[in-house]
């Protein structure tokens, strides 16, 4: 991606993620308070986050691919699952991925 | 003065732990920040860019979101869809902040832009100790975690920099680490689990034919279905 493109994330991210905490703050609260609208919006954020999961771990462009990140998740779902702080989480994500990478 | 002196006790007293728990959620959230700024200069934004993210932005999820579109290769247009999605559920939390921090003009900006998961959370969390301890858990948490994880956006971009090759230190892989940690704690029940799956599944089964960044977005479509029929 270019500089010029990667400004362009950067600005209209900050000033769209702006403005809808202010949105939140303006509007009556009868506006968003469709059970609906609350159910989907409180999923949105696991669909995204599982599809970011998957598409960071195992995708090359558009091809889904089997590489030293998988190791690195397994070490994270490890660390999960024997309820690790976040930081250690991350950590051990790298350092497995890191390992497997060089033995390659 | 008796009155006077038990009410700056009972103040005190709650001030205290109110500051607590806001500081221990402000230094431990804001630490992530160390990932962040990593990230965002493994997908090749500079370390300027990365911590103007940190400080405009200003929404973890939303942030790493965008760069980590552009890290897999997506359009412009789909990393700035991806993490205004993710923003989304920040309007809720200020539909309910808004009412408790009553403030107008520039503070209400101010109040606008500490609105994240963390600032509500602490301020929904001290609803027993008084309307003034979740006012003060609001900007104390709200402005402690944007303090260190500024502070923090900059050391990991810094850090990143000077470690060079992404794939050689494990960078590649600690985004998507640190994509799974922000989900593991709301996945609370089966169905939000089966959420998750299947939008994994889903993401992972049109790679091949959406444009790079595009599954993501698409993911939403899973959790607006799953919203819309649920009872």
């Amino acid at each position: 991606m270019s500089t010029f493109a990667t400004w362009v994330v950067l600005i209209a991210t900050s000033l769209l993620c702006f403005a809808i905490k202010l949105l939140g703050h303006a509007v009556p609260e009868r506006w968003l308070s469709n059970a609906r609208l609350q159910r989907i919006n409180a999923l949105i954020p696991i669909s995204l986050l599982s599809a970011l999961v998957v598409a960071q771990g195992f995708v090359v462009r558009t091809h889904v691919v089997l590489d030293h990140r998988a190791a690195g998740l397994a070490a994270a779902l490890a660390a999960l699952f024997a309820k690790a702080p976040f930081p250690v989480v991350v950590i051990a994500a790298a350092a497995t991925s890191a390992a497997i990478y060089h033995l390659h | 003065m008796v009155i006077r002196f038990d009410k700056n006790v009972r103040m005190s007293k709650f001030a205290k732990e109110t500051v607590r728990d806001s500081l221990s959620v402000a230094l431990t959230v804001g630490a992530y920040g160390v990932a962040f700024g990593a990230a965002g200069v493994a997908a090749g934004f500079s370390v300027l860019q990365t911590c103007l993210f940190s400080l405009l932005t200003f929404t973890g999820a939303s942030q790493f979101a965008a760069v980590g579109v552009v890290a897999s290769g997506g359009a412009p247009l789909s990393a700035v869809a991806a993490a205004t999605m993710l923003g989304t559920r920040n309007a809720l939390y200020g539909i309910q902040m808004a009412p408790l921090v009553r403030v107008k003009g520039l503070r209400r900006l101010a109040a606008a832009h500490l609105t994240i998961d963390e600032s509500t959370g602490v301020a929904l969390s001290q609803a027993a100790r008084g309307t003034d301890a979740m006012r003060a858990g609001f900007w104390l948490t709200g402005t402690g975690v944007f303090l260190f994880w500024n502070l923090f956006t900059l050391l990991g971009a810094l850090g990143a920099k000077a470690l060079g090759s992404p794939a050689s230190w494990g960078l590649d892989a600690a985004v998507p680490a640190a994509f799974l940690g922000l989900l593991w704690p709301r996945l609370e029940t089966w169905f939000l689990r089966s959420v998750a799956l299947a939008s994994m599944v889903f993401a992972l089964v049109i790679t091949s034919w959406l444009p790079a960044g595009l599954p993501i977005i698409a993911s939403a479509s899973v959790a607006i279905l799953l919203g819309w029929s649920k009872r």
